[in-house]
């Protein structure tokens, strides 16, 4: 009850609390509105012809782009049922998913594509099958999830922590001796990472044995882009937990931080057929980087360079949270 | 002034917290504080002992004044030779006892010997417990440990005794006794006058953020007092038309009329020949609190 008082009190908080709710559905709303939910998803290459086929309300069409190999991986992902070259009369699908059998189905039923005016027989539709181990659900949301639990393991573990040393006067005690807060920071930022890395890897083996799932490149790499990940969101944690002795508003703040990641960083769902302003939001969230690094490296066994950028931006978010982290932090 | 340099001398310090109106917590407080000795800063709740000795131990900025630690301005130095137990201190969660010490201990470039801290401040019995699970007692006396884990010159022991039983406060003192004889030098803050009288050689009360008189306490007492207070219940002087210097000594407090007489028999026999009814008279000797109640018109403890 009295802890209900202090929560009402804390207005700020509040705020925060009302917003967190509204901001989930909003959020929700836009990745999932793009008109009616549709069932199977069609990449096409060139231009879509006017027929039937294309036409079908409940399949969602999309541009495969100019890369031949990115849009085969796709299908290969199962992130897409079927793609489509509508100009050369072919199709490829991936023979292990039942959608793309029944996606095939409809284009290649009786009337739905009869053949173009004025060219005699239609030439018929050439298949092509797509070979390689296919992406189960489980194995693209095992990054998302690793990931996921770093990220709350960085922000909730460091952010959080200090707050609560701040209001409790722990920070005061320690403000007295001559530790510098640069140590101090150093050390949280150490001993957290310790604790991701270590926790990241048994949870990593664990559900390898459980789920058997796959990774097909570099442990190296992939340790890499966890350790990058942990420093960017740990910086982020102290960012957050710089000034404010409430925790309350941390926790609102915190929050704030982690939803956006939760929904729009690929943890549950590819944000690929959200709109282009939502991949605008989600390249400045470091925890996007961090999942689309290792699911590269885990799915398609991406190599450095192919990393490079995502790395990068991790390091240099890092730098940014790290340095405005400091000058604000208040022992106080 | 002594002829040694003051370990710590502060100047015309001043600390106004900003808000509306803002508060001059420390309102031009001036100390010189001797080697060796042990200084008390005595005060009600609110007077601004604790924001002084923060700022003393730079926890807080001065709005204006300066504090220097031989001859110094505060510094590393200053950090490295002095322990400090603030009045409410939370320590890092899931800690043993010996770990604290350890922690504490590798902040600073020299330390005491943590078994030596062990054994003066009896912490002996739960080392290898969680510091969360301590008795107030028990607490505290970690705090003090962890206050001279780098053996310091100086110990600031902020209201060490608020909360403890009589018997916890008195093995307190024992040990800030036992801490003195080693040489340090210790500023204490309490509202405990017993507390300033049994460990204190010299203290300053504080009041509204300055200091209103200062000096060893025994001496403090003498001069301020000579004879004792009189007490006696309202009604006996209601009507009285008591002489102009009488009523300037008299005053009203707890429901009684308290006559502050130097010469206690003199001043009896005045009442005598007024007519004032002496039934339920008291005569008090003097302690630091009623001191206080002199000087600031306020009860120590409200």
């Amino acid at each position: 009850m009295a802890r209900n008082k202090e929560f009402y009190r804390d207005r700020a908080t509040l705020g925060w609390n009302l917003l967190f709710p509204l901001f989930i559905l909003f959020g929700m709303a836009i990745v999932f509105s793009e008109g009616r939910q549709a069932v199977f998803e069609v990449a096409v290459i060139g231009e879509a012809p006017t027929s039937r086929f294309f036409e079908l309300p409940h399949v969602r069409f999309t541009p495969a782009g100019d890369d031949l190999d990115a849009a085969l991986l796709r299908v290969r992902q199962h992130r897409v049922d079927l793609l489509v070259d509508p100009g050369q009369r072919r199709y490829w699908l991936n023979s292990t998913s039942p959608q793309g059998l029944l996606v095939e189905q409809l284009l290649l039923a009786p009337g739905v594509e009869p053949s173009v005016q004025g060219r005699g027989p239609d030439p018929g539709w050439r298949r092509a099958e797509v070979e390689g181990r296919q992406i189960r659900y489980i194995d693209w949301l095992v990054p998302g999830l690793l990931s996921m639990n770093l990220m709350f393991s960085a922000l909730f573990g460091v952010g959080f922590v200090i707050v609560r040393y701040r209001k409790n006067g722990v920070l005061r005690r320690l403000k007295a001796t001559p530790l510098s807060a640069a140590e101090f920071l150093s050390a949280q930022v150490a001993s957290r990472m310790v604790l991701i890395v270590a926790t990241t890897i048994v949870v990593y083996v664990g559900s390898d044995w459980i789920l058997d799932f796959v990774m097909v490149g570099s442990h190296a790499l992939l340790l890499l882009i966890l350790v990058l990940g942990a420093l960017c969101l740990i910086a982020l944690g102290l960012l957050l937990a710089a000034r404010t002795a409430s925790e309350e508003l941390a926790s609102g703040m915190l929050n704030i931080a982690t939803f956006p990641m939760i929904g729009l960083s690929g943890v549950w769902f590819s944000i690929d057929s959200a709109p282009r302003w939502v991949h605008w939001v989600a390249q400045l969230l470091p925890l996007t980087h961090v999942n689309t690094a290792a699911r590269a490296v885990m799915t398609d066994g991406a190599g450095l360079v192919a990393i490079a950028p995502q790395l990068g931006a991790l390091a240099a978010m890092s730098l940014v949270f790290l340095g405005i982290g400091a000058a604000l932090f208040r022992w106080e | 002034m002594a002829p040694a340099q003051p370990i710590l001398s502060v100047d015309q310090l001043v600390k106004v917290y900003p808000g509306t109106p803002p508060v001059r917590a420390v309102d031009g407080v001036s100390l010189e504080i001797a080697e060796g000795i042990c200084f008390g800063l005595l005060g009600p709740n609110g007077a601004g002992k604790t924001t002084t000795v923060e700022v003393i131990e730079g926890v807080h900025e001065p709005t204006s004044g300066e504090v220097r630690y031989r001859g110094e301005a505060l510094g590393r130095r200053f950090r490295d030779e002095a322990g400090i137990q603030f009045q409410a201190t939370a320590l890092q969660d899931y800690l043993k006892v010996r770990e604290v010490l350890e922690l504490f201990g590798s902040f600073y470039p020299r330390t005491a010997p943590i078994d030596e801290l062990v054994e003066l401040c009896a912490l002996g019995e739960f080392l290898d417990r969680d510091h969360r699970k301590l008795s107030g007692g028990q607490k505290q006396r970690l705090l003090l440990a962890v206050a001279l884990v780098n053996d310091p010159a100086i110990l600031f022991l902020d209201e060490p005794t608020t909360g403890l039983d009589p018997q916890a406060r008195r093995n307190f003192w024992h040990l800030v006794r036992t801490v003195q004889a080693r040489g340090k030098t210790i500023v204490l803050t309490t509202h405990y006058m017993e507390e300033a009288y049994e460990l204190c050689d010299e203290i300053a009360i504080m009041d509204h953020g300055r200091i209103i008189a200062r000096g060893e306490p025994k001496s403090l007492l003498r001069e301020q007092f000579e004879g004792a207070v009189i007490s006696l219940p309202p009604e006996a002087i209601e009507g009285v038309d008591l002489p102009r210097r009488l009523a300037g000594e008299t005053s009203r407090r707890d429901g009684r009329a308290m006559i502050q007489a130097d010469d206690v028999p003199a001043t009896l026999a005045e009442l005598i020949e007024l007519g004032v009814p002496l039934d339920e008279l008291e005569v008090k000797s003097r302690t630091l609190e009623d001191l206080f109640l002199e000087l600031t018109g306020e009860q120590l403890r409200g």
